[in-house]
């Protein structure tokens, strides 16, 4: 479904991507990991279209379609979601009008009509039960005053009412506590299908305990350099990033 | 990057600019003392209407237009501009006798007038330019002793009503622009709800200025007797224009003990193109008294046109334990100025006024919010809390906050708050990450911002009104 190769990428005219390549096919889940400032968030970002970000070289393709030519709205109607590392408050702007609006606006993209009021809340009710989301963080506004871990459980909560084809999960376990993580990740389980994929951004062999991924990928300096099953998890657990960037620089 | 997005978002034009073709009666442009008794003369009006005509207009030869405000404004010359314009037939008696072209003016606005009557039970007294077109439901208002008519009418039917109360809130003297539509005011509205009496619908005036280079002076008088209560709401937008166009209205509620008068506006007369081309020159004066025990005034605006807005709807807490509000939302962009607020003068005892005031600035636009609480020396008890919030977006415009305070009596409790905040591009990207459109993000959170003055509008003015502020805004995030 994505085909990401050699991406290279800028902010503020420093490269960030540096040629990075990944395949991902519908029912698999990579898991990327690296060091911090690796370019991880990065490439989040470029792939849902943020604009800060300019792509220099490569391409990604979408279910055939060139990605990088849609606009950050059209890729999400399209299935990509990205839940944020830090995800971002919307004072005045109530969620339940936020998601109505989001979960139209992908309605209208597949020429269908928008949810009456009705079926909305009975939906939006379902999938707040499937991340134990309290009804009151519900009835607020988008993100305003949420802790760490409840702006994570609300991204998981828009992921469940967007259906998305490729979700990125941006370190959406960090800040989560031992029973919100295993909600969350139970969430992402439940809405895993063979016709969806994932690709789980973390610095944490435990969350990958209960999100089992058919890949790992370490990403270090823009690249992704490293790849393997889920046993890499627990080698990089285990020894940390140093001997992979001394392969990297050996390589050079 | 933050640039071009709001480049894109204020580029939309202004969606309500067509002009109608009704054949209109206009003066030659100018104003003179013959120009004050053309107009007295063509409106049939008695002598001592006259007479506070001239009044009037000698007392604004001696006035200047007021330089205080936030405003840049080019020089307008009054003898340049046309002071009165009227529908040439008569005023029809039902619909079908109304010009179809100003039907379908009322249509391309989404405001049916049939629909209205029909569906709502508005009395619409819509004012096609000068003169009032149509009155309606005046018969079953009649029943209840309730006067909703033209000021003109008024006039004639009502004279000791107007010589008692016009003019007994705004004074000639008061200011340049009132003085000045003292003088030569065309028409408006004129209600009075009598002792004890619940006004049973919203009564709404339609306001629009029509004819070429005409000015357009309305002026309204609302007078709610004891223990009454009445909503009134008044709307407009104007055609687009290439040249200035000036309005200067009074409006004048006076509200007697324990009756309560809710004044809402919508604002949207045409506000220049995106050079600031253009756009209505929208300086109003607008103030109601609590006259009596208990009586209560609220002021609710949406501010979203005009070129240059001055504008402070006021008011005089006179009577003890009378309450004032005052709800705006003001929205420049491209080239607009809008200097805005309101004036709580507390006289009497135990009084107490609340500001909210939501600014939202795009473009290069200039918004200000000015503001005055006064306390006098016998207002044992006065309270007052002011809210003055600003939202930018993009960093070209302005917002100002003008707080002025006069507090003569200790026993007095004011607040103050502001905020100021910015829509990010953070959180328009994550509105775009979850499929919405740049546009439908910033109506979005516009709207989240401005809601707890759109819920004050009456429930079919509200939703109008949040079109508006994301129709206003279109283009200046993207
Ligand atoms: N707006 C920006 N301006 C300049 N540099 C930036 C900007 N945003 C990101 N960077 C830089 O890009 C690099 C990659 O950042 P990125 O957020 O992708 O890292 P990451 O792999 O997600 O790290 P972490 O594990 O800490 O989340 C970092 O060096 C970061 O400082
Ligand atoms: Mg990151």
């Amino acid at each position: 479904m994505l085909e990401i190769k050699d991406l290279h990428a800028n902010i503020n005219g420093k490269e960030i991507l540096k040629g990075l390549s990944l395949t991902v096919r519908p029912g698999e889940i990579h898991a990327i990991m690296g060091p911090n400032g690796a370019g991880k968030s990065t490439l989040a970002s470029v792939l849902s279209g943020n604009q800060a970000f300019e792509v220099t070289h490569g391409s990604v393709s979408f279910y055939g379609k060139d990605l990088l030519e849609l606009s950050p709205e059209d890729r999400s109607r399209e299935g990509i979601f990205l839940s944020f590392q830090y995800p971002i408050e919307i004072p005045g702007v109530s969620m339940v009008n936020f998601m109505r609006t989001a979960v139209n606006e992908h309605r209208k993209y597949k020429n269908l009509e928008p949810l009456s009021a009705t079926d909305f809340l009975r939906i939006m009710r379902q999938k707040k039960e499937l991340v134990e989301m309290d009804n009151k963080l519900a009835n607020r506004s988008v993100n305003e005053g949420f802790s760490g871990g409840e702006k994570k459980r609300n991204e998981i909560f828009q992921m469940a009412m967007l259906d998305p084809r490729l979700s990125i999960l941006d370190e959406t376990d960090s800040g989560l506590d031992i029973d919100a993580l295993r909600i969350v990740a139970n969430g992402v389980n439940k809405l895993k299908t063979s016709e969806n994929a994932s690709i789980v951004i973390t610095h944490y062999q435990r969350l990958l305990d209960y999100i089992v991924p058919d890949f790992v990928h370490v990403l270090y300096d823009g690249r992704i350099v490293k790849t393997g099953g889920k046993e890499l998890a627990l080698e990089l657990e285990d020894k940390g990033y140093d001997w992979i960037k001394k392969e990297v620089e050996e390589a050079i | 990057m933050a640039e071009d997005l709001l480049h894109e978002v204020t580029q939309a034009d202004y969606k309500y600019g067509f002009t109608t073709d009704i054949e209109t009666d206009i003066i030659p442009i100018g104003l003179s003392e013959e120009v004050v008794r053309l107009i007295s003369f063509k409106k049939n009006e008695p002598e001592w209407m006259l007479d506070y005509r001239l009044k009037a207009y000698r007392h604004w030869l001696t006035m200047k237009m007021p330089e205080w405000a936030q405003l840049k404004i080019p020089e307008i010359d009054y003898q340049s501009i046309s002071y009165y314009a009227a529908p040439r037939t008569n005023g029809p008696k039902s619909l079908d006798e109304v010009d179809p072209e100003l039907l379908k003016t009322f249509n391309k606005l989404g405001i049916p007038l049939e629909e209205q009557m029909a569906l709502s039970g508005i009395a619409v007294d819509a004012v096609m330019d000068s003169v009032s077109v149509k009155t309606t439901f005046k018969e079953s208002l009649a029943e209840k002793g309730i006067i909703f008519c033209s000021f003109s009418e008024a006039v004639e039917h009502h004279p000791d009503l107007i010589k008692k109360y016009m003019a007994s809130v705004v004074p000639i003297t008061d200011n340049f622009y009132a003085a000045l539509n003292s003088a030569v005011f065309s028409d408006g509205s004129f209600v009075y709800i009598p002792k004890g009496v619940r006004c049973p619908m919203e009564l709404s005036t339609y306001f629009r200025i029509n004819a070429m280079n005409t000015g357009q002076f309305e002026r309204t008088l609302i007078v709610a007797d004891e223990d009454s209560y009445v909503s009134y709401l008044e709307g407009c937008t104007a055609p687009m224009r290439d040249e200035n166009q000036l309005h200067a209205a009074i409006v004048e509620i006076i509200v007697h003990k324990n009756a309560e008068v809710k004044y809402s506006t919508v604002q949207n007369w045409y506000p220049g193109d995106k050079d600031g081309k253009g756009g209505i020159y929208n300086f109003v004066t607008k103030r109601g008294i609590c006259k009596g025990e208990n009586s209560k005034l609220s002021w609710t605006q949406v501010e979203t046109g005009s070129a240059v807005t001055w504008k402070y709807p006021s008011c005089i807490l006179q009577g003890d334990n009378s309450s004032a509000e005052f709800y705006s939302v003001a929205v420049t962009n491209h080239h607009q100025q809008a200097d805005t607020g309101t004036k709580m003068i507390h006289i009497g005892k135990n009084t107490s006024s609340h500001i909210l005031s939501k600014g939202i600035s795009a473009g290069v636009s200039q918004n200000s919010y000015r503001g005055l609480v006064r306390v006098g020396a016998n207002a044992e008890n006065a309270r007052n809390f002011s809210q003055c919030d600003s939202l930018l977006l993009g960093d070209k415009c302005g917002a100002h906050t003008f707080p002025y305070m006069e507090v003569n009596n200790e026993t007095a409790i004011i607040e103050h708050e502001a905020t100021t905040s910015k829509i990010n591009e953070d959180q328009i990207f994550y509105c775009n990450q979850r499929g919405i459109s740049t546009e439908d993000a910033v109506g979005l959170i516009v709207n989240g911002y401005a809601k707890e003055v759109l819920n004050k509008l009456p429930m079919e003015f509200a939703v109008e009104a949040q079109k508006l502020l994301q129709i206003t805004l279109e283009g200046s995030v993207g």
